[in-house]
């Protein structure tokens, strides 16, 4: 893949936009549900032949069945919902703090953009 | 090779340091690489002593009113396994700053690193505060040298928030050494040592361990820090702390907690986030929020595990570092707002970035996996005798999910791919290119064969991340996490705004008291030269200008009435008079007449104020 400097798309050139398209994005989709399910489906016979055991006692809530899955998606979803709660709090427009935009690009940045 | 094995690696660096200028263009490049590969090979020809032991040299008996002496060098296997990593991290990121051109970002970045080490291989209190005040100012110095106006505000604050924490480790400092009578920095006991100086001292090292409320300073200097300046702050001052806390702080229960806090602020911040520099910054206080909290556990095993994850954390987190740099300066932006799709034009920034994103995740098969886990690992065993370690254990497990949400997939997804912006920039230079693929292959080597870095560290863990059982309940925890993303993908939409952190108080608590102080002081002030300058001052010029005058008409008016004088008479003597006064133009005779009269007066009030004296003093 030749980068050009041009910061329009080259048309000349077959772009790879695997990742742009609606039917690859389904199929990441798709493998993505696979992997839940085969973690969890795994779990069973381990949990069964194993016996795998909680490590905070005989019957602590971590030796169950399906408890990190669960942990993952309950803890997720509750940061990210309370992270969205604070943001009504939180988030300020960017000039909240009214400083000097810049004018220039900074010095470490590539040469060609400035 | 025999000086080698007796020289604090510092020294080489501060040296290194004051040669930069006379290199010019890759000569220096080269040069900064040299230094720290040389600092690498200093400290692997250290001699490593048994566990628990220390070798000290470069020792000085600087006080004389102390029994101990400074001492420049401690080696034990904790001070080795953190030298190890400072050198190959600055190893890493000098190839990936090879294209700056600029001396001073790289002397002050060398001597940063140098303080870090330092204080790593301090062997006595004195000295640690010594490196870690240099620390603090030569990271400033690295902030500036972005030179934008932004990175003077930011420095400016991050400097000033560190002598803060600086004068709190001297205050506990002093304190503790009048106490103890010695500057031994060795563990201070958590059922015995608890007292003000220890607090103290503890406060001022969480300050730059990043711990809330006094956090803000790395989400708000770090991101403004150049392309360069970015990799290299975010190893040293957090985890010079986090080995701090190690040596001195091993099970002091508090710092579960605040471990704890650490862990679960950093994810929330990051989720709100629209700058991909600040995410990296807040995931930073996120990964530290695991090794603060391994220090409260204690023991061998956590101590070990803290050990093995600031490792591969310094280097996950330097690669993450690494591709949001090289994405900066090929774009120039730095917000998820205004990035994406650069898949298709960074393919090799992304899988190396990738890589550090699934290491900072503990994904299987990567480094984060085989060093987080021996800290949750300490916690499940540290339960046998203190049972409550299962909510910090439950959080710090909800945080390593929480890890995957705005690390793992949150940065690479916003930056990489979500819509495609238009942007088509070149692929990085081959030196950040070289730098990153160094780092994401140790990530994945310590991931798969982790024996090399269980061998350094400080003591001798008997721990194996891969079972079946692990990978499983490892690979659910994730793979959940990551089904979460996607399903909340609409509310986790980026706004371009800015998220208020502690540092309001200080940025909004500043300017309102300047502004209150403004308002009160120079209120007072103007009402008063209003006051001085309107009105008192031209009346007393009035005064003294015209008074008389004005005095001498008033005074013969009596005296031209009883003559009988009409108005018209009276008001051209006045005339004449007043003028006369105003010039001061009286013929001699009255003047003279009016000055003996005045002595005269002047003789008739001395003597009774002297008779009156005389009397009152009987």
């Amino acid at each position: 893949m030749e980068a050009n400097d041009d910061k329009s798309p080259s048309k000349k050139e077959a772009e790879f936009d695997w990742f742009d398209r609606p039917e690859s994005r389904r199929l990441l989709c798709k493998l993505l549900y696979a992997a839940c399910a085969v973690s969890v489906i795994a779990e069973i016979p381990l949990f069964f032949l194993h016996k795998r055991h909680g490590h905070f006692g005989e019957h602590s809530v971590d030796g169950w069945i399906f408890f990190y899955a669960s942990l993952g998606f309950i803890a997720c979803s509750l940061m990210i919902i309370g992270a969205k709660w604070l943001g009504y709090l939180l988030k300020k427009p960017e000039d909240y703090y009214g400083e000097p935009g810049e004018k220039t690009l900074p010095e470490d940045i590539d040469e060609s953009l400035r | 090779m025999n000086l080698f094995a007796d020289f604090p690696p510092f020294l080489i660096l501060f040296i290194g340091a004051l040669f930069v200028p006379l290199f010019r263009g890759h000569w220096r490049s080269a040069w900064v690489i040299l230094l720290p590969c040389l600092a690498f090979l200093n400290i692997c020809l250290l001699p490593t002593p048994a566990e628990g032991q220390a070798t000290l040299s470069w020792s000085v008996k600087f006080f004389p009113w102390l029994n101990d002496s400074l001492s420049l060098l401690r080696v034990d296997r904790l001070a080795k396994a953190f030298g190890f990593i400072f050198t190959l991290n600055a190893v890493a990121a000098f190839v990936f700053a090879f294209y700056v051109k600029k001396s001073t970002q790289h002397i002050a970045a060398l001597v940063y690193i140098g303080s870090a080490l330092g204080a790593v291989f301090a062997g006595d209190l004195l000295s640690l505060y010594v490196f870690w005040e240099i620390m603090a100012v030569s990271s400033t110095f690295v902030i500036l040298a972005r030179k934008t106006e932004k990175a003077k505000g930011a420095a400016f604050r991050y400097v000033m928030i560190h002598l803060f924490g600086g004068l709190f480790f001297l205050a506990g400092l002093v304190l503790t050494i009048h106490q103890t009578g010695s500057i031994a920095f060795n563990g201070f006991d958590f059922s015995t040592q608890q007292n003000l100086g220890t607090w103290l001292l503890l406060i001022g090292i969480l300050v730059n361990a990043g711990a809330p409320p006094l956090s803000a300073w790395l989400s708000d200097a770090y991101p403004e820090a150049s392309v360069t300046g970015g990799v290299i702050l975010s190893a040293y001052t957090t985890k010079t702390a986090v080995y701090v806390l190690l040596r001195g702080f091993d099970g002091w229960d508090p710092l579960i907690w605040i471990g704890c806090l650490m862990s679960i602020y950093g994810i929330v911040y990051a989720l709100l986030e629209n700058d991909m520099r600040r995410i990296l910054a807040y995931s930073i206080i996120n990964q530290v929020g695991f090794m603060v909290a391994a220090a409260g556990i204690g023991g061998p095993i956590a101590i070990s595990g803290a050990t093995a994850h600031a490792f591969c954390h310094i280097i996950y987190k330097s690669l993450l570092w690494m591709s949001a740099g090289a994405v900066l300066y090929r774009v120039g932006r730095s917000k998820c707002t205004e990035l994406g799709g650069l898949y298709k034009t960074m393919p090799w920034t992304l899988i190396f970035g990738t890589i550090g994103a699934l290491a900072i995740s503990a994904v299987p098969l990567t480094s984060g996996f085989t060093s987080k886990t021996i800290i949750l690992h300490a916690a499940e065993l540290g339960a046998e005798h203190r049972s409550w370690l299962f909510w910090p254990w439950l959080i710090l497990e909800a945080a390593s999910a929480g890890v995957f949400l705005h690390a793992g997939i949150k940065f690479p997804y916003f930056v990489f791919f979500n819509v495609d912006r238009g942007l088509r920039p070149k692929e990085a230079p081959k030196s950040m290119l070289a730098a990153m693929g160094f780092l994401a292959f140790l990530c994945l080597f310590l991931g798969i064969y982790p024996a090399p870095l269980y061998a350094i560290l400080p003591y001798h863990v008997d721990y194996t991340a891969w079972t079946v059982s692990h990978v499983v309940t490892q690979m659910q925890l994730l793979m959940l996490s990551a089904l979460v993303f996607f399903l909340f993908l609409p509310l986790l939409k980026r706004t371009s705004t800015i998220s208020l952190d502690t540092d309001w108080f200080y940025r909004k608590g500043g300017k309102l008291f300047y502004d209150l102080m403004d308002r009160s002081l120079n209120g007072i002030n103007a009402v008063v030269g209003r006051v001085v300058n309107g009105c008192a001052v031209p009346a007393i010029v009035r005064f003294f200008a015209h008074g008389p005058s004005y005095l001498a008409t008033t005074a013969m008016m009596p005296v031209w009435k009883m003559q009988g004088h009409d108005a018209d008479e009276i008001a051209r003597r006045k005339a004449v008079v007043y003028t006369r006064c105003e010039q001061g133009a009286f013929p001699i005779g009255i003047t003279a007449c009016l000055a003996v009269l005045l002595l005269a007066l002047l003789f008739v009030v001395s003597y009774l104020s002297h008779t009156d004296h005389v009397h009152g003093n009987r």
